[in-house]
């Protein structure tokens, strides 16, 4: 799951993080207050959206008075905000983040993560703070400094230390970084963080460290053990087809073609969305829906499938082993009169009592094409588009 | 002979008592597996069906009826403390089915498994089948046959696809291990393979990846160095978008990294077979051995 900035440095603060003094806003009126109540300028008006780079965007301003916040705080809320990572289309901006301005010496970097290949928490450090490090890391991967933590003694002082001398800091400034550093694993840990990256980390005038910025991703199966952070998800940031089809349980993520997929099991999924393109169509959409695929989640698919207007044809999946093909192909049927679709449907059934299934699809009355195997399957769908 | 689940295996069923546990304990019976316990604390001393002791502790079950692997049906939130207790008892098997698990936990559980003599499979997978012998998880068994090729794969219903091409050519299986959808698990690819190249009836194998992580990259690697028998391979996942998570927990391209692209390169590089389409999976293995 992701959350806001604000959210992120809501979670830091909690484990001590040095983070600037602010408070997120939803209005102009809201914004003027919360300058004003943070006793002096200049203040940082933030566009509080899931994507980064939105300071290149327009979407970070330095506002020196009462007058700019108010101008800055109207320009930003409600625009469409570009990107590199929301796409052409941008994000509308709902709400603010409004934070005392810092004395930056120094912009440094701070990241922690998984190393799935090690099965270990990796904390990586760089002087080169403020950049994208995907950037750093494939121009001067040099400047990059990593610490794996072992997972039987957690994170250790020396860790910490370790970080601060790679980034050069001593006096008063390499105190509180090593303060910082343990405090972010400690928030890492606990909130069962999957990426936790501070970018920048600076430096101040007045030699502390503090997080300039944060973005905080959550693990979605450790959400169970938070309640207060999964009450952060903010919905007007997903897909509403995809936020209504997490509702029923379906895993859905929107594409742009034109072949709706229903399948069972997300590896298959994802290979038929392959099998769709490599035989010269496009998928709509990929779509889970589980294990067991019964007459209710396939009816949800259908409607979720179909809201999306670009659909020419739909593909249904199925590889029934412990379910039963002849009761899936009764949900199908079910669903499809319930539903009333116009657009033709593609159905592969294979597994136990595959055979059966197809006698009640072609006995159905309904006009679906059966298809004998998945290649057959993607041929006949691509093919139904362009009818 | 077959891998991890053998002709020796005896196999406890933690979390016996619910839904799931009882559904596939009742079919893993069914294929003739060698179930000799359930375990879900505070039910011990009462049969499962009439069949079957359950226990309170996996060291009880253990040490009463022998058993010497474990199949886990325990919801996410307690499915680590779960792994932890059969590591504890000493089992040189577990597999663990559970979808959902938070990585924090999975962490922590491997490393308990580096310290162990104790092999773990999945989380988040079908199991484990050696056909004709038994198997250990959910998968259907009718479309598998006892043979010569073994089968590693990182998804439940996709490798379904691939063993029922398999099985329809007349390729029957030595072992078919699904290694999980998650970003951290108990056995990997290159785990797998080493097992299967250590094992004699086992003569060729069929890998199927998807995007994210390095596993398949690493297998490439293994195979190169050390692997002489025929692989065949397919990668899921070319068409899916960046940064998203595709079901799998594990499933996401993340900083440009984990693409099919990348992992289906590697794989060839490696002289491994790979198919192109998940409908022939089966023919490219057919074109492995005869190479």
């Amino acid at each position: 799951m992701k959350i806001h900035e604000h959210q992120a440095k809501e979670i830091l603060a909690r484990y001590k993080v040095p983070v600037p003094r602010g408070k997120v806003a939803f209005s102009v009126d809201e914004s003027v207050e919360i300058a004003h109540n943070l006793g002096g300028y200049p203040v940082v008006v933030k566009a509080q959206i899931h994507a980064g780079g939105r300071g290149k965007g327009g979407g970070v301003k330095l506002a020196k008075n009462e007058n700019e916040v108010r101008q800055y705080a109207s320009q930003i809320l409600g625009m469409q905000l570009v990107t590199h990572q929301t796409g052409p289309e941008g994000k509308r901006v709902l709400r603010l983040l409004i934070e005392e301005g810092v004395n930056i010496r120094r912009e440094l970097y701070a990241g922690l993560l998984l190393d799935r290949a090690a099965a270990q928490n990796v904390f990586m450090v760089s002087t080169e703070g403020g950049m994208e490090i995907e950037k750093v890391a494939a121009e001067t991967p040099e400047k990059i400094v990593k610490v794996h933590i072992h997972p039987s003694t957690g994170f250790q002082p020396f860790h910490a230390r370790r970080l601060a001398f790679a980034l050069g800091l001593s006096g008063a400034a390499f105190k509180s970084a090593v303060q910082c550093f343990t405090a972010m694993y400690r928030a890492y840990e606990d909130a069962d963080a999957s990426l936790m990256e501070i970018n920048p980390l600076v430096e101040t005038g007045d030699g502390r460290i503090i997080a300039l910025d944060a973005k905080v991703n959550l693990d979605d199966n450790g959400l169970f053990r938070h309640p207060d952070i999964s009450e952060m998800r903010d919905l007007t940031e997903e897909d509403p087809f995809e936020v209504e089809a997490s509702k029923s349980n379906l895993n859905y993520i929107k594409l742009d073609g034109n072949v709706g997929c229903m399948v069972n099991g997300a590896g298959l999924a994802m290979a038929t969305m392959d099998i769709i393109k490599l035989h010269g169509g496009m998928p709509a959409n990929f779509l889970d829906v589980g294990g067991t695929a019964s007459a209710e989640t396939t009816a949800e698919g259908f409607r979720i499938i179909l809201s999306d207007k670009n659909v020419r044809a739909v593909l249904i999946n199925i590889f029934g082993g412990i379910v039963r093909c002849d009761r899936v192909a009764g949900g199908v049927i079910e669903a499809v009169k319930k539903t009333k679709i116009s657009v033709p449907i593609v159905v592969r059934l294979e597994g136990t009592n595959a055979d059966v299934a197809a006698k009640m699809l072609n006995e159905s009355g309904l006009s679906f094409v059966v298809a004998s195997d998945l290649t057959d399957a993607a041929k006949k769908a691509v093919t139904a588009t362009k009818a | 002979m077959a891998i991890l689940l053998t002709q020796d295996t005896r196999v406890l069923v933690q979390g016996i008592t619910g839904g799931e546990g009882t559904f596939h304990t009742t079919q893993m019976l069914a294929y003739n597996t060698q179930v000799v316990a359930g375990m879900t604390p505070g039910k011990g001393g009462q049969k499962w069906e009439g069949k079957l002791p359950i226990f309170d502790t996996v060291e009880k079950a253990a040490r009463e009826t022998g058993a010497n692997a474990s199949v886990i049906f325990v919801p996410p939130a307690f499915a680590a403390d779960a792994v932890l207790e059969a590591i504890d008892a000493g089992l040189k098997l577990i597999v663990t089915i559970t979808e959902g698990i938070p990585v924090r936990d999975m962490v922590r559980v491997k490393n308990a498994l580096a310290q162990s003599q104790c092999r773990m499979v999945g989380p988040n997978c079908p199991g484990v089948i050696s056909p004709g012998i038994g198997k250990m998880g959910i998968m259907p068994a009718f479309i598998h046959r006892a043979g010569k090729c073994g089968v590693i794969s990182r998804s439940g219903t996709l490798t379904y696809e691939a063993v029922k091409q398999l099985s329809d050519r007349n390729i029957g299986q030595s072992t078919c291990i699904g290694i999980g959808g998650d970003p951290v698990n108990g056995t990997s690819f290159v785990d797998a393979l080493r097992l299967f190249r250590d094992d004699p009836q086992t003569e060729a194998v069929v890998m199927i990846g998807e995007i994210g992580g390095s596993a398949e990259e690493e297998a490439a690697d293994y195979v190169k160095k050390e692997f002489k028998k025929p692989v065949a391979a397919f990668i899921a996942g070319l068409m899916a978008p960046p940064g998203r998570r595709m079901g799998h927990a594990g499933a996401i391209i993340a900083g440009g990294k984990g693409t099919a692209v990348e992992k289906i390169k590697a794989l060839r590089e490696a002289g491994i077979q790979v198919a192109e389409s998940p409908g022939d999976i089966g023919a490219t293995l057919v074109k492995a051995l005869k190479r």
